[in-house]
């Protein structure tokens, strides 16, 4: 359908000099400083930057749902603040956290929102059917909100945004949380809206997402840092990244040992080695053994490029705090081998089944994950990942199967063995209103860890995660990145041996995401066993084997080479994990549709 | 370890200090209510509103009404003079009774002969139509003596001579107050313990305490002792103000007190920490404290009899645990009860308070997710 192009000369939306400022505390602080903005018609622009660079206040201006404490928010050429209500259909705006209603069906909630939209019936009608065809929802018309995946409801969310056919989209983060199936979709609806002539905002934290926008605006510190087309960004970048293998060494401490690297500005683990961001005109530090392949920029390298120069946390200190004297003794690993114990399992999972009602959330899972490895599962939303690992934490009873951690069978473990395991929930689970101090001093003492080893311990959370300056700030008001240091010092503050992390980079930048796995990478090369769950195929690469979920079943086992030589088809000789992902569960889950 | 326990009272204390709302529902809401209480709920009547329709022209009459005027239990509204207007003035609840002296009301008395008097009244409140009755009855009968000695009727042969014991004067604050003790307590420690668990639950933080070396006893003990702290804090300065502010006497033993406030806190915390294991979020959490707690506070004794109840909800009663802390409170704040007179309530709050604390901390970890 196309959409009336209003006259060239108003931008969809134009910031002028906008200033906005909040109340925190005592203290005033700039969301926005001054800035200026300008979107293409009939484009996808995408929103980055770091965590409190902005963004959404961004967007919530442009919807029309904040005030600008200074200067002028401009949609259509129409100042927002002039006007209220008359440019409410032209714009259509999905927050973080869309707001369904859980207890009604997806039916019922369509029907809701063009009420409130002053859709009239039939109208809405006819809206409504292009709008489940388009996200695939018709088979689920009857079915609770509440009852939908994650990604299912963002493409609900899309779809009560979308009733009214705005001219202008605005999206806050549409696909934190959701697995790389349901994004490709989500992307699928983004890219057919386009051909519409809608133009789209949106904010991410996805970089290839970033990729697949006409422009790109960085956000930095309430200011744009930086925008244009994403190949504005990476050109300059020629000649400076590289794709690093070594014939024996593990990509992980490859990675490990380039980082450190002088005129190295970011190392991360990648399907065919570790990818390496030089600085500004650096030869390339290499050393024995090791192959240099000069590989073409992408968003990440410029993104990382930008912020580089203010790391968040040398990796040199974290190494070093390693070796710090109140470790539990470890079997130092040898770097240049495998780095683990291979022999030892530290978790023994066998025939694992969990079901609720007549719903099998698990079945016949069977894995073991040896110490000192990195393990991941990974997933669709609703595949069983959330419920294998609470089973294996203890906090849910298996209904069949047997499950050992650490030699023990967690739902009756002593307090003992409980002590041996470190746990990072979804979303963070701190004391929202004790400050970061009484946060950390509280699972000290829950860890029974007392006088002057707690002391030196809390001493060494702070140094390690730098946490010192925000002692006394509730955890509520933290930043999502600092939140995720708390939780992380919290569960480490006793030396686990194993450390369960629950999709713990959901929601968190990219660099905060970077910084979160030197720390896991360091750990696991202290000999502490890791299981991670996540939705970042990327993040998948740094795992040292991986369990592929779906529907409950484990679908495929291995290292992150071997699933993706899984997905290897005629087409595809090299596929990302991202297509491996995607290639391994379609094929499983239309395989059991066929079968039902 | 008492490390770990210690370290759970203080991190409960913190959230619930460092939260201004709940700072302020601590403090706030008893304090009013408890004066709004203490101040309002009576079940002692002042000002009835009545009219008259007196029909009869003797200074009998007048003189009865007389007594009615010059008692402050009693305000008159109106004097009618058709039998009409009776029905309005109590339809419209302009007066809660009418008195209605027939013609020859002074006539009879003359003659030595009975003198009906009548009285409409509405029943639309029973407790109180029933109260106005007894407060016009003593009326009629401070007439009757009086008339009979002066027109030398004679003595009656028997004389009713009451002494209310425990309350001389029959004032219903000194029944209410001591209730409004065990109850304000029981609504304060219900609310914190019965939000603890959910609040954990809703934030993911429960999860984290059942990972680490926490046993589900050291978890109970933990969320329990705040609740009783602050239930034994509260509950201490409403009986201070009930011996000071509204001088209801305090005859019985401190320590007989202490010790049924404990058990009864035990007991309340129990049950809120009961409920809160169940609930997820919350709000379920705080919709299941006051499904258990208007029944158990209309249930209770405190403003209604037990013996009065259907025997079936007389047994039910055996699990509220304030049914026993009314009994304590008012036997040692009136009845001057010392410890040895209350064993029979002391060890069903015991019981209950047991109960109720093994099945939250089995709840914890077994609760159906």
């Amino acid at each position: 359908m196309p959409a009336q192009n209003p006259p060239v000369t108003d931008p969809p939306l134009r910031f002028l000099g906008v200033h906005k400022d909040f109340q925190r505390g005592k203290d005033r602080v700039a969301a926005l400083n001054g800035l200026d903005l300008e979107l293409a018609a009939g484009k996808i622009t995408g929103l980055l930057g770091p965590d409190g660079a902005g963004k959404t206040t961004l967007l919530r201006l442009a919807a029309g749902l904040l005030r600008p404490s200074s200067g002028q928010v401009l949609i259509f050429g129409q100042d927002i603040t002039q006007q209220s209500g008359e440019h409410a259909p032209a714009i259509g705006y999905m927050p973080q956290r869309f707001g369904l209603y859980e207890d009604l069906s997806v039916q019922e909630n369509l029907d809701l929102y063009s009420k409130l939209q002053g859709l009239d019936p039939s109208q809405a009608q006819q809206r409504q059917r292009e709008l489940l065809q388009l996200t695939a929802l018709g088979p689920f018309g009857s079915r609770r909100a509440g009852a939908l995946s994650g990604g299912m409801k963002q493409k609900l969310g899309l779809a009560c945004a979308l009733l009214r056919t705005p001219q202008l989209l605005l999206l806050d983060e549409p696909t934190v949380g959701v697995d790389p199936i349901a994004r490709r979709e989500l992307w699928n609806i983004i890219l057919g809206l386009r051909q519409e002539g809608t133009t789209v905002l949106l904010s991410t934290a996805y970089f290839d997402e970033a990729e697949r926008c006409d422009a790109i605006v960085l956000l930095h510190q309430g200011n744009i840092l930086q925008q244009g087309r994403p190949d504005h960004f990476t050109t300059p970048l020629q000649g400076r990244t590289f794709q690093v293998q070594h014939p024996s060494l593990r990509r992980r401490f490859l990675q490990e040992s380039l980082q450190q690297r002088p005129g190295v500005l970011d190392a991360r683990i990648i399907a065919g080695g570790v990818r390496v961001l030089l600085a500004k005109d650096v030869q390339p530090p290499k050393e024995q053994e090791e192959i240099w392949i000069t590989a073409p920029p992408a968003f990440a390298d410029a993104f990382m490029d930008l912020f580089a120069s203010v790391p968040a946390s040398p990796p040199a200190e974290i190494a070093a705090s390693a070796d710090a004297a109140d470790q539990i003794p470890v079997n130092t690993p040898s770097r240049n081998t495998a780095g683990t114990d291979e022999t030892e399992i530290v978790i023994q999972v066998q025939d694992l089944c969990k079901r609720f009602g007549n719903f099998t959330a698990v079945q016949n899972s069977s894995f073991a994950i040896h110490k000192g490895e990195i393990f991941g599962l990974l997933g669709g939303n609703g595949a069983g990942k959330t419920t294998t690992f609470r089973m294996l934490c203890g906090l849910l009873p298996p209904s069949a199967g047997s499950l050992l951690v650490a030699g023990v069978d967690m739902r009756k473990a002593s307090s003992q063995a409980r002590a041996r395991i470190g746990y990072v929930a979804q979303k963070f689970a701190l004391y929202g209103n004790l400050s970061v101090d009484q946060n950390l001093r509280f699972f000290a003492a829950a860890y029974g860890l007392q006088g002057k080893l707690r002391e030196q311990r809390l001493g060494k959370a702070r140094q390690d995660f730098q946490l010192h300056e925000y002692g006394s700030v509730n955890a509520d008001d933290l930043p999502l990145g600092v939140k995720q240091r708390l939780a992380l010092a919290c569960a480490l503050l006793h030396n686990p041996d194993i450390l369960f992390l629950d999709e713990a980079t959901s929601g968190v930048d990219p660099l905060t995401r970077r910084e979160f796995w030197q720390r896991i990478n360091s750990l696991a090369a202290q000999g502490v066993t890791v299981l991670v769950t996540t939705h970042f195929m990327d993040e998948a690469e740094y795992c040292d084997q991986l369990v592929l979920m779906s529907l409950g079943a484990i679908l495929a086992q291995g290292s992150p080479s071997d699933l993706r030589q899984l997905a290897k088809t005629p087409e595809n000789l090299e596929p990302s994990m991202e297509e491996a992902f995607i290639h391994l569960i379609d094929a499983h889950e239309r395989q059991i549709r066929r079968a039902s | 370890m008492p490390v770990r326990i210690w370290a759970l009272v203080i991190k409960e204390f913190l959230a619930i200090l460092r939260d201004k709302k709940s700072r302020f529902v601590l403090i706030g809401p008893p304090l009013i209510q408890l004066l709004v209480f203490g101040y309002a709920a009576t079940f002692d009547l002042q000002h009835i509103p009545y009219a008259v329709y007196n029909q009869d022209s003797g200074f009998a009459s007048r003189e009865l009404l007389g007594y009615f005027q010059g008692s402050k239990a009693f305000r008159l509204v109106a004097n009618l003079h058709r039998d009409g207007q009776i029905a309005p003035m109590i339809n419209q609840e302009k007066a809660l009774l009418v008195l209605q002296i027939g013609p020859h009301f002074t006539e009879d008395l003359l003659r030595h002969q009975p003198a009906p008097v009548q009285i409409l009244i509405d029943g639309r409140n029973s407790n109180t139509a029933s109260l106005a009755l007894n407060y016009v009855n003593s009326v009629l009968l401070r007439f009757d003596q009086r008339w009979a000695r002066d027109h030398h009727w004679g003595s009656p042969p028997a004389e009713l001579v009451i002494r209310s014991w425990f309350n001389p004067n029959l004032l219903s604050r000194w029944f209410i107050v001591p209730g409004i003790v065990a109850l304000l307590t029981f609504v304060v420690t219900l609310l914190v313990t019965g939000l603890s668990v959910a609040r954990e639950r809703e934030q993911g933080t429960f999860d984290q305490l059942l990972v680490t070396p926490l046993t589900p006893a050291e978890i109970l003990l933990g969320k329990a002792l705040p609740g009783v702290l602050i239930g034994a804090l509260e509950g201490a300065f409403i009986a201070l103000v009930a011996v000071f502010w509204f001088r209801v006497p305090f005859l019985g033993s401190f320590w007989a007190l202490a010790l049924g406030m404990l058990l009864f806190l035990l007991a309340a915390v129990g049950i809120g920490l009961m409920i809160s294991s169940l609930a997820l979020t919350q709000q379920q959490g705080l919709l299941g404290v006051f499904l258990f707690l208007v029944p158990a506070i209309i249930l209770s004794g405190f403003a209604t009899p037990i013996a009065n109840m259907p025997e079936l909800v007389q047994d039910l009663t055996y699990l509220n645990p304030m049914r026993y802390i009314l009994v304590i409170v008012r036997g040692v704040f009136l009845e001057g009860d010392g410890m040895a007179n209350l064993w029979s309530q002391y060890w069903p709050l015991a019981l209950l308070a047991l109960l109720s604390m093994v099945s939250a901390a089995w709840l914890f970890r077994h609760r159906l997710q």
